[in-house]
């Protein structure tokens, strides 16, 4: 019995997701009894995972996998849980791992529960706590097959250091050809997305116009922020649409959220609820975000930004 | 061409979400049923190639009598028939197997599915409907080009998009992107009458078991009062964001 992790790597490094699966892994592993195992592919530094509590590494080199090729990956996690007689799977949530849990859950025909915010609530029967209704609420879910699935929703357990022993393997998979074929990736350079970023600043119709918005981009720069906006924003065409955050957006899970001219609707709320700390300037004291936010300031964005941009440059000269 | 595009029926966005008294269950007092919003876009890509290129739309739902109004909305926007599997749909498994029954008989070429339901938002049914069929699956699709049978698709990744191409039959879960926000359809008065008379076929469910089950519900804390800061005290601001939340 084992439980597993699939440990992802963007151009041979592990993200903080990866990390965070691990962690998570881990800790599941010692309430079972057992030991953890994560499997990465074309990992530069792979043992870089003992300290996050990884037992075993499995470690798969192969030229064909430089993209992320779900259905392939799919395989390859079937063939591991077969090998490891894995009783608990777990993927994060990036836009890669939402892609490949599914495929692996009908390959393996096992039960897969996704946006999974804790550890097992019980373990026998295997009870977990997810997101539903678009962050509007949490659902505990039995799963009842001999294999299951977990999908750790981003930013929800944490990345901590444990104890692993670290033991490296190589693995050759079968590989058959999946007759899906990437032909190119388009990484929007220099800028940090949504889904890894620990800090989002997001812009509402309440900044008037897209000219404005170097207002937001200066603020994130400071902070080493993302950049995002309300869907009528997106859909105006001032932003573009992968800034468009809420429930028909972008999911965000960040750990500061700064709202700025923007409403606080129930559908742009519930997709960035998520955010550990919440911050709303509004000139209105009425919008509903302030119901959701931490801390507000009631004020008029091109009076109030100007000056944070500043004091927070301040901030970081004498904090650094 | 042939497209299946599966709609699910879900609480409209606005609705508050309440469960039953011992939590057990979603209250659907008051509340209002849509198409889901993903749904809206593959639906509106689907007609969007029917007039381009040509193809039959065959709709499907799991569900059981009162999911029909989202299935004859999208016959009125111009799907050509709807099925509807008389069955609650226990969880996303479940759901992939059923509709998996169904195209099994039907040789579609692309079936199209929302990236999640804004109820359960498991994200599960397209890929695992495509493993049960053994068709290729694009995820989170934001854009998408026919040429005869190759698909090249664009989906959305963490930073950017990625390009992809491949064969029919192929299974695709969109979103906002494959088709804009202004070219989705609202049904009109003719699209209305013309669905009355279109075949809305009830068909039985398989007997399956389903993997995974719902044992209660939760809601979220409620959020403590948010502290106001004076629009003139941003080094407050700052403060209380490094000293009290940590999180600069
Ligand atoms: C099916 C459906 C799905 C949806 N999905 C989403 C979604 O995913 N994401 C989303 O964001 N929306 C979504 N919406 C739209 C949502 O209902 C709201 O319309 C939208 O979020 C409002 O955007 P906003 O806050 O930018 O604009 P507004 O509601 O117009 O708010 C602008 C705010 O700016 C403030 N303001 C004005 N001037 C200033 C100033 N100088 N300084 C500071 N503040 C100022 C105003 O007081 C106001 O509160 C959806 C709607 C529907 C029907
Ligand atoms: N009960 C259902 N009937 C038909 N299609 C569904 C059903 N549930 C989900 N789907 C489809 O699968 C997509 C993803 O749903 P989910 O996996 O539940 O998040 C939806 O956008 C629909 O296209």
């Amino acid at each position: 019995m084992s439980v597993l992790v699939f440990a992802e790597v963007s151009e041979g490094k592990f993200k903080k997701n990866a990390l965070e699966v691990v962690s998570y892994g881990k800790k599941l592993a010692e309430e079972l009894g057992t030991e953890l195992t994560a499997f990465s592919i074309n990992a530069e530094a792979p043992t870089e995972l003992a300290s996050y509590g990884a037992d075993k590494i499995i470690t798969i080199t192969e030229s064909a996998l430089t993209s992320f090729d779900a259905k392939a990956i799919a395989s390859i996690a079937a063939q591991i849980v077969q090998k490891e007689n894995t009783k608990v799977l777990i993927v994060d949530s990036s836009a890669n791992g939402a892609y490949l849990a599914p495929l692996i859950a009908g390959k393996i025909a096992a039960g897969y529960a996704s946006n999974v915010v804790e550890l097992p609530i019980s373990t026998e029967p295997f009870v977990v706590k997810r997101k539903a209704f678009s962050n509007k609420a949490f659902q505990n879910t039995e799963i009842n097959t001999d294999v299951k699935i977990i999908g750790l929703a981003k930013n929800t357990f944490g990345v901590f250091e444990n104890e692993g022993k670290g033991a490296l393997e190589d693995f050759s998979p079968e590989l058959s050809d999946t007759g899906i074929v990437s032909v190119s990736v388009q990484q929007a350079s220099g800028k940090i997305s949504i889904a890894d970023a620990e800090i989002v600043v997001s812009g509402g119709r309440g900044l008037k116009g897209p000219e404005n918005w170097g207002l937001i981009e200066d603020l994130a720069e400071v902070l080493n922020a993302a950049t995002a906006c309300s869907k009528p924003v997106s859909d105006l065409g001032w932003r573009p649409h992968s800034e468009h955050v809420g429930q028909t957006g972008k999911p965000v899970a960040s750990n500061l959220y700064i709202a700025i001219g923007v409403s606080g609707a129930i559908q742009h709320v519930a997709g960035i609820n998520a955010s550990k700390v919440k911050v709303v300037i509004n000139t209105d004291p009425e919008a509903p975000f302030f119901k959701v936010a931490d801390y507000g300031i009631v004020g008029d964005a091109f009076e109030v930004v100007p000056q944070l941009i500043q004091k927070l440059q301040d901030f970081k000269s004498q904090n650094s | 061409m042939k497209i299946l595009v599966c709609i699910s029926h879900v609480p409209d966005t606005t609705s508050k979400i309440n469960f039953t008294a011992d939590k057990a269950e979603f209250d659907t007092n008051g509340v209002q049923y849509i198409i889901n919003p993903y749904d809206e876009f593959v639906l509106a890509k689907a007609m969007h190639l029917k007039e381009e290129l040509g193809a039959s739309i065959t709709v499907i739902n799991v569900g059981t009598a009162e999911t029909e109004s989202s299935l004859r909305k999208a016959m009125a926007i111009g799907a050509d028939e709807a099925i509807r599997i008389d069955a609650t749909a226990q969880d996303g498994f479940f759901v992939a197997q059923q509709i998996a029954e169904v195209a099994r008989t039907n040789a579609y070429d692309l079936i199209f599915a929302g990236r999640e339901s804004i109820d359960y938002n498991g994200g599960m049914v397209p890929g695992i409907l495509a493993t049960l069929l053994d068709y290729n699956f694009i995820n989170a699709c934001i854009g998408l080009e026919i040429a005869d049978t190759t698909a090249t698709a664009q989906r959305e990744i963490d930073g950017g998009s990625e390009t992809l191409q491949a064969q029919f039959p192929l299974v695709i879960a969109g979103q906002k992107g494959l088709t804009e926000e202004k070219d989705l359809r609202i049904p009109n008065m003719r699209g209305i009458m013309m669905a009355r008379k279109k075949p809305l076929t009830v068909k039985e469910p398989a007997d399956l078991a389903s993997k995974t089950g719902a044992k209660g519900f939760e809601k979220p804390q409620e959020n403590a009062a948010c502290k106001i800061v004076a629009a003139d005290d941003i080094d407050g601001l700052i403060d209380l964001l490094h000293n009290e939340a940590k999180v600069i």
